[in-house]
Order: structure tokens, then sequence, then C-alpha cells
């Protein structure tokens, strides 16, 4: 795996490790520090209440993660499914659920996201909803071609001539041979979904203060640009560098499994 | 070819109307009630009847739904809660500006993508080339909300060539071109010099190169040409994530567009801005895929032979 995502990876970590280690509070506020640069009490410095920057983005990482991974795993489950069925059963069913994946696909990149968390009240729950919302139609137009690929194959026809009924072929044949691509997929849209999750925060429809996220602190930072560049740059970079990371898992895994995938980012 | 048209024309019609329906039912059926949101948790039950009979809501959703449906037919896309305004003439004064935007960044990404792609592709493997990819590689990876207060920092505030944000002026739009531009102009110069360093070691350059003709003459009428046909679907597709992109950039940049637009009026609880918004936006993006679809065929003579 690449050397440097390795490096950050590992940096990320000992960071979170150490906030449990040492409990760190990223609500604790120095008000003689408010907006200081880096010193020894907080090394990347104080957010304009006076918060360790540091803590927070220990802690956003923390909030971030936990909500897109379930959002990964929700959206990956439903997708999955609604994409074999269509794949496996063809016909009128493919027909329908193919139109409603070019619905939900003619939505460009977030803006499904931002309308439903628009309409909710903002929150963890419904930060997840709405990146489910934006985030099973991926899923399941892979699902759905892989499977439209695999259900021609000898052994798939060699099991049905055998007796074999739809669930059985669909959980020994179809489900395996999807594992691959899917989980290669599966790990590029976590580091979609950070980006979408912190544009969300970003618009104030994300994880509400005073919990630490990326975006929110991102939106903070921007308002003291003047007096505090440091604070952007620390958040802007912190992003980049865990999607960075998760990329190059992503990469990794590309290679390790030497697949070609016909996934076209949008 | 002709049949084909009007097959995908009649499902670009029901792909605006799925839109439509979809982002209808996703705004009126999310639990709790909107109009206790628009008026607070103080408010009257007089007021929240009566608002609630304004704006249509006591109705079945059915009702709701085809009563908005043959508005818009009608040119009709409601009056915004907020400031009592029709909607449309707050869109149109925002998708104008919007359309300024995008047309900008697409300029720049097709101006400065095309040129570099090139540039990589033909001294492949110098330091040029090596500067360009990994410099695009740097660029895809920084989303617009950083990129945007990084531009800031390093032109308004550093530099202080360009203004911080806002509409005044001509120089106003070139940080918020940029900040759209830049992750797009990263995917056109991988595929430009991808695709051109592909081309170069094909038979059509090969045969142009022993009929003579120079290094130049080959790149621009042979290479380049060709290299046309995938940036134009690219574009095509990318066009939508501009899109949503705007709504990031002009919020940093207060640019009064479409996506500013909906932002504020999601933060003030503008019901029918808000879906007027996204639908434009959801639509702008399929039409503007569905003449993409054209625009390829156009470009390409073997899509429209073999079909």
């Amino acid at each position: 795996m690449n050397k440097i995502a390795l490096i950050i990876l590992m940096l990320w970590i000992f960071l979170v490790i150490a906030r449990f280690i040492f409990n760190w509070d990223a609500n604790e506020m120095v008000f003689d520090e408010i907006l200081s640069s880096p010193n020894k009490h907080a090394w990347l410095g104080r957010d304009d209440y006076g918060r360790s920057i540091l803590t927070r983005l220990v802690d956003g990482l923390l909030n971030s993660l936990g909500i897109v991974l379930i959002a990964t795993f929700l959206s990956s489950f439903f997708g999955i499914m609604i994409g074999i069925v269509a794949g496996y059963f063809g016909g009128r069913v493919d027909q329908f659920i193919f139109y409603f994946i070019n619905l939900f696909m003619s939505f460009p990149g977030i803006l499904l996201a931002i309308a439903f968390a628009a309409m909710l009240s903002p929150g963890k729950l419904n930060l997840i909803m709405a990146l489910f919302i934006g985030g099973w139609v991926a899923y399941a137009r892979l699902a759905r071609s892989q499977t439209l690929i695999c259900k021609n194959n000898d052994y798939v026809k060699a099991s049905r001539s055998m007796g074999g009924s739809d669930i059985w072929i669909l959980k020994k044949h179809i489900l395996p041979s999807l594992q691959t691509p899917l989980l290669v997929e599966g790990t590029y849209s976590v580091a979609g979904l950070i980006i979408a999750e912190a544009s969300l925060s970003f618009l104030g429809l994300g994880i509400q203060a005073p919990e630490a996220s990326w975006g929110a602190m991102m939106r903070d930072s921007v308002r003291f640009l003047l007096v505090s560049p440091h604070y952007a740059i620390f958040v802007g970079i912190s992003i980049m560098s865990l999607v960075y990371c998760i990329n190059a898992i992503g990469d990794f895994l590309h290679k390790y499994w030497d697949i070609q995938l016909n996934h076209d980012k949008r | 070819m002709k049949n084909k048209f009007v097959i995908d024309f009649i499902y670009l019609i029901f792909q605006i109307l799925g839109i439509f329906v979809i982002s209808f039912i996703l705004l009126h059926l999310v639990p709790g009630d909107p109009v206790l949101v628009m008026l607070g948790e103080s408010s009257s039950v007089a007021d929240r009847v009566a608002l609630k009979q304004l704006l249509g809501l006591d109705q079945p959703l059915y009702t709701q739904l085809l009563q908005s449906l043959f508005g818009i037919f009608q040119g009709n896309f409601g009056t915004s809660i907020f400031n009592q305004q029709p909607v449309k003439v707050l869109i149109q004064e925002a998708i104008k500006n919007t359309y300024i935007l995008a047309i900008s960044s697409l300029l720049i990404t097709l101006s400065v993508g095309l040129t570099a792609g090139f540039m990589a592709a033909k001294y492949q493997g110098k330091w040029l080339d090596k500067t360009i990819t990994n410099l695009s590689l740097l660029f895809i990876s920084i989303p617009h909300f950083f990129l945007g207060p990084l531009l800031i920092l390093l032109f308004s505030i550093f530099l202080g060539w360009l203004p911080i944000s806002g509409m005044q002026g001509i120089y106003s739009i070139i940080l918020p071109a940029l900040t759209l531009a830049l992750g797009l102009l990263a995917v056109t110069i991988k595929m430009t010099r991808n695709c051109m360093v592909e081309l170069m070691n094909s038979d059509v350059v090969r045969t142009a190169r022993a009929k003579g003709l120079s290094e130049w003459k080959v790149l621009i009428h042979h290479v380049f040409r060709l290299v046309l046909i995938p940036i134009i679907t690219l574009l095509g597709m990318q066009f939508g994530s501009l899109l949503s992109g705007a709504v990031i950039t002009e919020t940093i940049f207060s640019w009064n567009g479409i996506g500013k637009l909906l932002v504020e009026s999601i933060q003030t609880r503008d019901y029918p801005v808000t879906q007027s918004c996204i639908l434009l936006i959801a639509t702008s993006y399929v039409c503007i895929n569905f003449f993409t679809e054209l625009l390829y065929q156009w470009v390409d003579p073997r899509v429209r032979l073999n079909k």
C-alpha cells in the first residue's frame, strides 16, 4: 500500500487512541486563548470558543466516520438487495427497478441528500438517512450489472438444472461473486460520503453544535479566515488526508484483487 | 436514428416527471409538520391552520401534487413564503447567475484542461508531464469547501488581487469559477493525457507520420480531434457535479445563484423555493445529459452509423 497513506492512517489511529487514553475533552474552553495559534497546550491552536482544534478534529473524525460507515452499511445492504433482484429476475421487475435507479441517478451529486436533510430536522439519524437516500443507487446499479453478467455463467445454469431454487442460487453463487467489486466500490464510496457528510455539515444541515464535525468546523473557520487562517487550513488538510487514505485503501484493494470495475464516477 | 431520438426524448420527459414526483414526495412525506417548523413551537393553532390553508397543505397529497404540476405547466412556481415574491422571479435571476458561473468554469476547464493534457502527452515522461499529472492529482482530492477558502486566502488576503466574495465587477467571478473548475479540470487533464498517449501509438498516427506529416500536424489534425470525443462526453456527464458543486461554491463566495438560493430557502424553511430549486437543478442536469448524447452522436459518426 501507498506509504504516505499508511503513515497518515497510523497518525490518525494514534491520535484516536491518544484521545481515549488521555480522555481529551472536545468541549473544554479556554477563554484566554480564543483563536490562538498552535502552542504547546493546543498543538493546532484553538477555535473561536477557545476549544482545542486538534481535539475537535479527532472527535469530528469519530463522528464523521461513524455516520458514514452506518450510511454505507445501510445503502450497500439495500442497494445490493434491490440490484440483485433486478438483475436476477429481469423482465418487468428489472425495467421497473432500472427506471427507479435512473431516476435517482438523475439528481446530481449530493443534491438529493441536501434536499432530504433540508426537510428533516438536523441530527445524526436524519443525516444518515439523507446519505442513504443518495447512496443506495450506486450499489444497486453495480449489483444489477454484476448479477446480469454472473447469472449467465455455466455454473449457475448447472446449479439450476440440478434443481437449485432461486434463493439457493442467489445465496451460493450470485452473492459471493459480487463480493469483490462491491467491496472496492464501497471503499471508494466511503471517501465520497465523507466529503458529502462534511458538505452537509458545512451547509448547516448535518451534525449540530456543540458536537464536533469537520464540515461545521470548516464553516466556522471560514468566518475567521482573516484572523486565524491556520484553523481553515488544518481542517481542510484533515479532510483531504482522510479522503486520500481511503482512496489509497480502495486502490490497494482494487490492485489486490486485480479486477476491472466498470464504475464510472459521476 | 430518428426513431431512437424520439424514444430518448419520450424517456427524457418521463424522467423529468419522475424527478418532479420524487422531489415532491420526498419533501412532503418526511415526518414533521412544516408549518410548525416555519411558525415555531409557540405559534397559535389558528395561525397554523391559516398558513396550512394558504399553502394548500390541508388537501390530500395527490391533489397538491397535481395542482403543483399544473401550476408549473402554466409557468407558476408558487409564491415564496419568506418574502412573498413569485418563485419564478427569484429563480430566473438565480439561474442566470449560476449558468454564468458554470459556463465560465467550463470554459476554464476546456481551455486549461485541454492545453495541459496536450502538453503532458506531448512531453510524456518528462518533468512537465510529471508536474501536470501530480498537480491534477492534488486538485482532484480538494473538496470545494476547502478549495474556496484556500483560494480566498491566497488571492484575496495575501496577494490582494481579487475580491473576497460578492458579485461586484467582472473580477469577482474568477475565484468561484476557479473553485468550481479545478476538480473537473483535473479529470479533464487526466483523460486528455491518457487518450492522447493511447492514440499516439495507434495506427492512425503511424499512418499520418508515415506519409510525412509534421509532428504538430499529426497531433492537431489527427490526435486532438479524436480526443475531443471522450472529452465532450466527460464534460456533459460532469456538468451535474458542477451544478451540485455550485451549491457549496456559491455559499462560500456569496454568489447569488441557484445554489445559494437553495441553501437560503432551506434555512428560512421556504418550501416552494426549495422545491423549485431542486427541480430546476435536476432537470437541467438530465437535459444536459440528453443534449450531450445528441452531440456525441453528431461528433462521432461511429455511434450514429452503428445504430
